[in-house]
């Protein structure tokens, strides 16, 4: 049995490392669209100012890209390094995905955005824009691989384990591509980061307003974000990921613990507004529930039932019972691997074998495991309910306070009348709020899968590599020394870009009054 | 014919040829970027010449990185348990490489941004230690994997090593570093004589023709170090499988002294490939001399291409062994990826790969030409 606090470690430098990572890739998501989209209104009308955007936004992207990228080069070695006998177990059809997102998009973005910054004097207009959108149109191929390889993680479909290689095999790839955990999360992540990017484009220009500077690109700039904005924080909200929710009886678990629902309700069942989710006595706390809105969100009907913790718990004993065999069955084709009854009762079971390994928590061979250790396990398949039910709730209100803020401005860009200071000053304090969200929106996602690191497949606490503690604790502080330096670094060089401003200045009066601040 | 392409066979041969193209790609394009990081502060002495070295390189070394990234996805899919394997056992080196990597990226990116000495000097060390130290760091891996390395499987196939990070940092190990410093040296010297205008240029082609030649004796050193059979040697001495499942278990091999020639040995046309590995180093010195930056550059290339494709030429079939428990060592016939993987991922590649290079030739096309101080001085976007 591996070293609990070698199993701590590793999850702890993933989640440091992935969750730092994920800083940078939402804003490059979103800004890379947005500006692309600045640039192809300059390539339409040919008015410079909309190149001139289009540059300064590319410096303030150039900046968090190149951190993106250093980042994203941990987590493509990561799981080699820290989780070798995941690595291995999956490695057949949990790396497809990674490799074609090199393939097909890494390429396409890092090639191109050199270009980008080094093609505005060797590039005709049109051929630069192309090269624009080439880097905009990777960097969202990227994230569909990425999401279909962690998608697989949620919803192990298109594939079954081989006694003879001891590994998940691939039985169906269009399966694993077309897996609709990873079509829901696409969506969901693709437009949590177009909301960073637009929050990021109308937080700095409204500072500009504010302090009356660059006016002309930091009014255009907003009414971009404004739009841009509204459209991804409603596809967000509508298209959350809850949607592949009701899919696995992990899934379902994870529904119930981040709703800390208990009791299975009849349908359509209430929404637990707040209350305080108590994993001791198994219940809520102080619960405020709302009929009926449960139900309509996690099933999108009004007739569906949604299982409770402790239908699921029942549920995850079962098949902790029916995995027992299939470890048996697999230990006798280890020892005789022609033994053909053995080979029979095993693919009649291994869909369960997984659960089964959740016992070696507690005991080396599965078989034989008390009562006692069989309950206690089924118990593992809960996550940590106050943890998921609470982040949960910040990223929805987080959702939700986006909205009102993209609308709000949307209203008065639409507006003839000049625009009040509390709209600028509201866009530049919303500035943190998707950051907050994208990032407790990974917590609720993946702190929500386990016990699992593939659900009903592998327990987390068998995946890592063979190392030592203090292994870990050296490259964890190593990391965290790292990234925090790169960060203050970051942040300042931001900093410095947004207090110098764009190159050019462009002073052309307009028209009209829209969005000029009220003194 | 068809039918044979998707032979279990077959797709492995494919693989364990593209796992070499993968790792000659990243060699080849980030390895000129590694070598320009290594020769920064050597080429180039004032804050102007050190900017016009690093904007020969500024606008493709994105790209080049994705070999890198490319390689470990690729061979994450394609032989998992080398990916689990070498990645974990070469945990603290692995990563030392990942921190100077992620120092490479912010380096291009943020040096230039500040006016400020101390901020600029400190990126250039930053630029230093993210070209020179991979290079010799990727060269200790070839070194130990070519001594085997101490780890096996439990009956799960759970792989353990039994090494350390010191135990990685011998002798021999450091040597094949020095073996691959010297290549990339060269390389990014080819790279800076064929890019950079003026003082850098020059400077570049006159510690090239050293780097070259240190290649070369290299090289040729660790040949017959290998014919002393100071490396040891695997070799698989029960029945091969080709088309067997990927179980690392179900095999007996054993070390062999001599096993690194064996290949050479029976086909001896291959000897063509670490005679090259010796002789176009020395075309490329003689192309640094002689001012052909052009030639240069290609000898330089096709000479990683050699001394890389020796190692697999040497090796094969036993891609990663196992000094502790030779028969658990990884093979090409034991250690891939199921077939349907296999054969998904040679789809994905044949499609894609082309797509790369062409798309990467035409961005290098739209680059031609020197990087000069003027360049440097009058573009705002340079680095």
């Amino acid at each position: 049995m591996t070293d609990p606090l070698l199993v701590e470690l590793s999850r702890l430098q993933f989640a440091l490392t992935a969750m730092y990572h994920f800083l940078f890739v939402p804003l490059t998501l979103g800004l890379s669209i947005m500006i692309a989209m600045m640039e192809t209104v300059y390539v339409m009308t040919e008015r410079t100012i909309w190149r001139d955007m289009t540059k300064f936004w590319g410096v303030l992207f150039g900046i968090n890209f190149a951190l993106g990228v250093a980042t994203g080069i941990t987590m493509e070695f990561q799981f080699g390094m820290n989780w070798a006998f995941y690595s291995h177990y999956v490695g057949d059809v949990f790396g497809a995905p990674l490799a074609i997102e090199g393939l097909m998009a890494f390429f396409l973005e890092a090639t191109f955005v050199g270009l980008f910054f080094f093609g505005w004097d060797k590039l005709s207009p049109r051929a630069h824009l192309a090269v624009t959108w080439l880097v905009a149109l990777g960097t969202n191929f990227s994230a569909l691989w990425i999401l279909i390889a962690n998608g697989w993680m949620q919803n192990p479909v298109g594939a079954a384990f081989n006694p003879d290689t001891m590994r998940m095999e691939v039985t169906d790839f269009i399966a694993v591509l077309f897996n609709p955990v990873a079509q829901a999360k696409f969506v969901h992540t693709v437009s949590a980061g177009y909301v960073c990017g637009a929050t990021f484009v109308l937080g700095i220009s409204a500072f500009y307003m504010l302090r009356g500077r660059h006016i002309q690109l930091a009014k255009r700039s907003f009414v971009i974000a404004a739009a841009f904005g509204t459209a991804s924080a409603l596809s967000v909200i509508v298209l959350g990921d809850e949607s592949g929710y009701e899919i696995t009886d992990n899934q379902k678990m994870k529904l119930a613990a981040m709703e800390a629902m208990w009791e299975t309700e009849p349908a359509p069942a209430s929404f637990t507004a707040i209350g305080i989710p108590d994993m001791q006595d198994k219940t809520t706390h102080f619960a405020i529930r709302i009929p009926w809105v449960m139900g309509l969100i996690g099933t999108r009907s009004i007739d569906k039932q949604i299982p409770g913790i402790f239908e699921l718990v029942e549920r995850a004993e079962k098949r902790i019972r029916d995995g027992i065999p299939a470890y048996d069955a697999l230990e006798q084709l280890k020892a005789d691997r022609s033994n053909a009854a053995a080979r029979a009762r095993f693919d009649a079971t291994s869909a369960d074998l997984g659960y089964a390994l959740l016992l070696k928590r507690y005991v080396a061979d599965p078989r034989q495991a008390t009562e006692e250790q069989i309950k206690q396990a089924a118990w593992d398949t809960v996550p940590t309910v106050p943890a998921i039910f609470f982040t949960f709730r910040i990223m929805v209100a987080c959702g939700f306070l986006l909205l009102a803020v993209f609308l709000t401005s949307l209203w008065y860009t639409m507006r003839e009348a000049p625009a009040p200071r509390w709209l600028f000053r509201m866009a530049l304090f919303a500035m943190p709020l998707p950051w907050i969200a994208v990032e407790v929106g990974w917590f609720v996602a993946e702190f929500g899968r386990q016990p699992w690191v593939i659900e009903g497949v592998l327990p987390t606490f068998l995946a890592t590599s063979h190392l030592s503690v203090s292994d870990l604790i050296i490259t964890i502080l190593g990391f965290t020394l790292a990234y925090g330096t790169l960060a203050v670094i970051e942040v300042r060089l931001m900093l410095a870009a947004i207090a110098k401003g764009p190159a050019t200045e462009h002073t052309e009066t307009s028209r009209s009054a829209i969005l000029v601040p009220a003194q | 014919m068809i039918e044979f392409l998707f032979d279990y066979t077959t797709l492995r041969m494919i693989w364990w040829i593209l796992l070499g193209v993968l790792l000659i790609g990243f060699a080849v394009t980030d390895g000129f970027d590694m070598g320009v990081g290594t020769l920064l502060p050597f080429v180039a002495k004032t804050d102007i010449e050190r900017r016009v070295a690093i904007n020969t390189v500024g606008p493709v070394w994105e790209g080049n990185q994705v070999w890198f990234i490319l390689g470990g996805g690729a061979i994450f899919a394609a032989w998992p348990a080398l990916y689990a394997l070498s990645f974990s056992g070469l945990y603290l080196a692995m990563f030392l490489v990942l921190f100077a990597l992620i120092l490479r990226p912010v380096g291009f990116k943020y040096r230039s941004k500040r006016d400020s000495r101390r901020w600029r000097n400190n990126w250039d060390w930053a630029l230093f230690i993210g070209g020179a130290v991979p290079a010799l760091i990727f060269g200790v891996a070839v070194g130990n994997v070519l001594q085997g390395v101490p780890f096996h499987f439990t009956d799960d196939l759970r792989p353990i090593y039994e090494g350390n990070l010191f135990g990685l940092l011998n002798p021999l190990a450091i040597f094949c570093g020095l073996v691959s410093l010297a290549m990339l040296v060269m390389h990014g010297a080819a790279w800076l004589a064929f890019k950079a205008d003026g003082v850098v240029g020059e400077r570049a082609a006159a510690i090239g023709p050293k780097a070259a030649l240190l290649a070369a004796i290299l090289f040729a050193l660790g040949g017959v170090f290998i014919f002393l059979g100071w490396f040891g040697g695997y070799e698989v001495t029960g029945p091969i499988v080709w088309d067997g499942p990927s179980n690392p278990l179900r095999k007996i091999a054993a070390a062999n002294a001599g096993a690194w020639l064996h290949n050479f040995q029976n086909m001896p046309l291959l000897w063509l490939v670490p005679l090259c590995g010796v002789l176009l180093p020395l075309v490329a010195a003689a192309g640094f001399r002689a001012r052909k930056a052009g030639l240069t550059f290609f000898a330089s290339q096709l000479s990683i291409v050699c001394i890389i494709a020796t190692v697999g030429l040497a090796m094969f079939p036993v891609i990663l062994p196992s000094s502790t428990n030779p028969s658990h060592s990884l093979t090409v016939f034991d250690a891939s990826s199921s077939r349907a993987t296999l054969r998904n991922m040679l789809f994905a590649t044949v499609i894609f790969l082309p797509l790369i290079l062409l798309y990467t030739a035409w961005v290098y096309r739209v680059l031609w030409g020197k990087v000069s101080e003027k360049d440097v001085h009058d573009a705002d976007h340079a680095y």
